[in-house]
């Protein structure tokens, strides 16, 4: 847990730096503490400096801070999204404005999101402003199975929005990475296998030589962290039978930490990835048998993984990673009509992922010492009609302008054609 | 020919008259009256009789399943076309709606379900669905949908690609949807002939086909025709030769349609009839008004100059799908009385997609355009309230005001009336096909599922008994046999 260390080190002199010497307050509402404390009601949360100072019922509010009244609504941690491309996709279909993967590249652990991350990305103000503060950002493969390191950003925007880099290893053991590591999952777990050994032997295998079995020397270098657990690494799987297959590679391979994203068909091994105490990312939606891979998906599954222990967090790879991660407390509330407690559902949308990726000590909470990340929403933020009122980064008060809202804004009244160009 | 026949019962038929004098009008309709031999109609002429083509030659065999009399007592419901009414009845008998109103009185034998704390809604129709023809499990074999080897293919008919053991159906059904409607994909300028379907389990499409529904004909605009002809070196490549294409062909199609025209107002049967021409019988179908076009596209200023060709051409569109801009323009759609089938949220996938805005449905429906929902996608068809509720609190949130009574209508009635079949379903009134949906909890909540799902008042769904509940034969076996 070095890296978490480091990580809250960092964070600390990034947010001081982040938030000027200033405290806010946010007053009158149901507050999700994601603590002890459950959830309180008619509460408030006072931060200072970025950092929450103190969150509840009987909170002392400084006179003359900047208040923001939450009016009776709720007041949550933000939504951290533990899986999307933000910021590094604009146009889905035009490959000029996306950097998530490299089918041309030759490198693969090297490759490192936070070089291509905006944090100006114009589908994060839309994120934002619907409760997202933090976000994991993913690299998708193209080549092999290895599809290089993510980051964790938060939403605000700012050029250092930026906030933990080279976080985790991306790879995919799915179908699709059976099809980019040339045709097979056999083939998929023999490119990790030896990349793996690659890596271990580093950098002694490429005194002589620059190629290794798999990878080459620089990417060997980048893989280095990962085999040793210093960052975990990602694995994308689907079908059972690859995730038991996921979870005896991690048995032989004590020292790396290991975390399953889509694991559509992961109910089925849920106590086996519980008592491995790996977590699971996946999307509540997923309920038909879209491809082989994911005979098994159904919509309890969410509840399921919960009422196995598995360590649980929520994703929208139905909806898509970059535009529409918004979407993710519609999918957080979908657990909840299908067996999952409300409690469970809300974590896996914000301290759970936190923790996974080892910030939970730092994000996800209402409580002293966390970020002062925090949203006021006009009801239960599970529910598809609620939507953020205020959404506060850092102790922050963010804006709640989007590209889309100013849409909406120009063409809500109807004004004679050539007039529309001059509203803004 | 088989637009009447023994399939259809009840008292409620000659609400279809009209639509059968549309197709005997125009010549689509079989020659020899009422005769139920279909013979000889698609082609050669004799005994004396002018060649005429059978409009329906794949004709339904739906016949609803068995139902009782069933009473929904004390619910709320909203009846689709604008009503909310609280402790409401709702009774269904022979498979239609025979009452609706408070205090209804059972009749005998009749089932009792108690509403209380429900909601009551027309069963969900989508008007936009690729279900069977782009199935589950998605593999290469099953991908039915687009006729990818020229741009104009309005000779296909989407039915002739519908797998009606696609699981996707079953998992609709679970999310209340009791009418859809399958098109072809968006690869093409004319992607072919659309079908609307019941949403019942059947071996074949045509035990699915909503009986006398018309057909209808996808088009598509923008960047798909254009991206997957012209990145083979083949017109079109870009949005001029979109435009270049239709043109091309509603031009052939008037045409078509004066040269049969003149052979049937000549009345010589010994004349030589015209060559018939599938991609032609369809446009000539919808220059007659039978046939409804349904057409993908995402700008503003592309649905414009479509609106500019239906007048070209002398056609009507019947909805723009997809839509992502039709808030730029809801005064055009309004005046020229044109439907938006939208998304809740969908966008950024592509440039035509990136102006996609929350609130586009509520403002095309405040600019008095019929707004509707649609899914295009088989998660989402299975929660389309949902996506009412989003398009709807969007709406709110700017202003526009709009009853959650209007928004069962994007959900309902809207795409009952952009598929031609309003008469027969889309809202609880009575006479119409008892399809209804009796949800846990306010339709708009996250929380809500469809506790009931009646389709002509046969109960096909109920959520507490897991042998009511369809199971496709693809996922018998498997490990998602019977699981929602």
């Amino acid at each position: 847990m070095l890296k978490s260390i480091i990580s809250a080190a960092a964070l600390a002199a990034m947010s001081l730096g982040a938030a000027s010497a200033q405290t806010i307050a946010v007053t009158n509402g149901r507050i999700v503490t994601n603590s002890d404390a459950g959830i309180v009601e008619n509460g408030s949360v006072l931060i200072q400096d970025g950092v929450i100072v103190a969150a509840g019922a009987n909170v002392t509010i400084p006179a003359g801070v900047e208040t923001i009244d939450a009016n009776g609504g709720w007041i949550t941690p933000g939504i951290f999204h533990p899986h999307t491309q933000l910021g590094l996709i604009e146009v889905g279909l035009e490959s000029s404005t996306s950097d998530v993967s490299a089918p041309g590249a030759s490198f693969t652990a090297a490759i490192d999101v936070a070089d291509g991350f905006n944090p100006a990305g114009g589908h994060i103000p839309d994120s934002r402003r619907r409760g997202i503060t933090r976000f994991a950002v993913f690299p998708s493969t193209a080549r092999g199975v290895i599809g290089g390191r993510g980051a964790l950003a938060n939403s605000s925007g700012r050029p250092d929005s930026l906030f933990d880099d080279r976080t985790f290893l991306y790879v995919d053991l799915s179908q699709s990475g059976a099809s980019t590591a040339g045709g097979s999952r056999n083939a998929a777990w023999a490119y990790l296998r030896a990349a793996f050994e690659d890596a271990r032997f580093y950098p002694g295998r490429f005194m002589s030589h620059h190629e290794g079995d798999a990878i080459n020397r620089f990417d060997a270098a980048s893989l280095v962290s990962a085999v040793r657990g210093e960052i975990p690494i990602v694995l994308q799987v689907e079908r059972a039978s690859d995730i038991r297959r996921a979870l005896r590679f991690a048995q032989q391979h004590p020292s790396a930490r290991f975390i399953l994203v889509g694991a559509a068909e992961a109910w089925m091994v849920a106590d086996e990835i519980a008592a491995a105490g790996i977590p699971v990312i996946m999307d509540p939606l997923r309920n038909l048998p879209a491809s082989f891979d994911v005979l098994a998906a159904r919509l309890d599954a969410p509840a399921r993984l919960h009422a196995a222990g598995v360590q649980t967090a929520y994703t929208t790879i139905s909806a898509d990673l970059y535009f529409n991660p918004r979407l993710i407390t519609q999918h957080a509330g979908n657990a909840v009509a299908n067996g999952a407690s409300w409690d469970d559902a809300f974590r896996a949308i914000t301290l759970t992922p936190a923790e996974i990726y080892g910030v939970g000590d730092r994000y996800g909470a209402l409580a002293e010492g966390y970020a002062g990340d925090v949203v006021v929403w006009d009801g239960d933020p599970l529910e598809v009609m609620s939507a953020p009122v205020a959404v506060v980064i850092d102790g922050e008060n963010q804006s709640m302008s989007s590209r889309q809202s100013r849409l909406a804004e120009r063409y809500a009244e109807r004004v004679p054609d050539g007039q529309y160009g001059y509203r803004h | 020919m088989a637009i009447h026949g023994s399939r259809n019962k009840g008292a409620l038929w000659p609400l279809m008259a009209g639509a059968l004098a549309g197709l005997a009008a125009l010549g689509l309709a079989a020659c020899n009256g009422d005769t139920s031999d279909s013979e000889g109609s698609n082609g050669g002429s004799g005994d004396g009789e002018l060649v005429r083509f059978n409009p329906d030659p794949y004709p339904s065999t739906y016949t609803p399943f068995p139902s009782e009399v069933v009473l929904i007592q004390g619910a709320t419901v909203f009846d689709g076309i604008g009503g909310e009414f609280e402790n409401y009845d709702v009774l269904m008998q022979d498979g239609r709606i025979a009452g609706i109103g408070e205090g209804l009185e059972a009749p005998e034998g009749a089932t009792l379900i108690d509403g209380r704390g429900r909601y009551v809604t027309p069963g969900v129709i989508d008007i936009h669905s690729h279900l069977g023809v782009y199935p589950s499990p998605g593999v290469s074999a099953h991908q039915d949908g687009n006729e990818i080897t020229a741009p104009v293919t309005a000779e296909v008919w989407a039915e002739h690609g519908v797998w009606p053991q696609d699981p996707g159906f079953d998992a609709a059904l679970a999310g209340g949807v009791t009418t859809l409607h399958v098109l072809p994909g968006s690869a093409n300028l004319f992607g072919g002939r659309g079908i609307t379907l019941r949403n019942v389990p059947s071996r074949t499409v045509q035990g699915m086909k909503f009986p006398d529904a018309p057909y209808t004909l996808k088009m598509a605009c923008g960047e798909n025709p254009k991206r997957v002809y012209g990145s083979q070196g083949r017109a079109p490549g870009s949005r001029m030769g979109n435009m270049a294409g239709y043109r091309e062909a509603w031009q052939r199609a008037v045409e078509y349609r004066r040269s049969w025209q003149r052979y049937w107002d000549a009345g010589d049967a010994e004349a030589t009839p015209p060559t018939r021409n599938l991609e032609l019988d369809t446009l000539m179908g919808v220059l007659e008004g039978e046939i409804l076009v349904q057409m993908h596209c995402y700008r503003a200023d592309e649905m414009a100059q479509v609106l500019d060709m239906a007048d070209e051409f002398g056609y009507q569109v019947t909805t723009f799908h997809h839509a992502v801009e039709a808030y730029k323009i809801g005064d055009l759609l309004a005046e020229e009385d044109v439907c938006a089938a939208v998304w809740a949220d969908w966008g950024g996938f592509k440039m035509e997609a990136y102006d996609s805005i929350n609130e586009n449905l509520a403002l095309v429906h405040a600019a008095g355009a019929c707004a509707m929902i649609h899914s295009d996608d088989q998660l989402g068809i299975q929660r389309l309230n949902q996506e009412v509720a989003k398009a709807l609190a969007a709406g709110r949130r700017l202003g526009i005001e709009v009853t959650d009574g209007e928004a069962v209508a994007w959900f309902t009635s809207n795409p009952a009336r952009g598929l031609g079949i309003f008469d027969e379903t889309g809202s609880i009134e009575e006479g119409k096909r008892a399809d209804i949906v009796l949800w846990s909890a306010h339709p708009f909540s996250t929380y809500a599922v469809a506790d009931h799902v009646y389709i002509d008042g046969a109960l096909m769904f109920d959520r507490e008994d897991p042998e009511r509940r369809t199971v496709r034969d693809f996922t018998l076996g498997q490990p998602g046999e019977g699981v929602l």
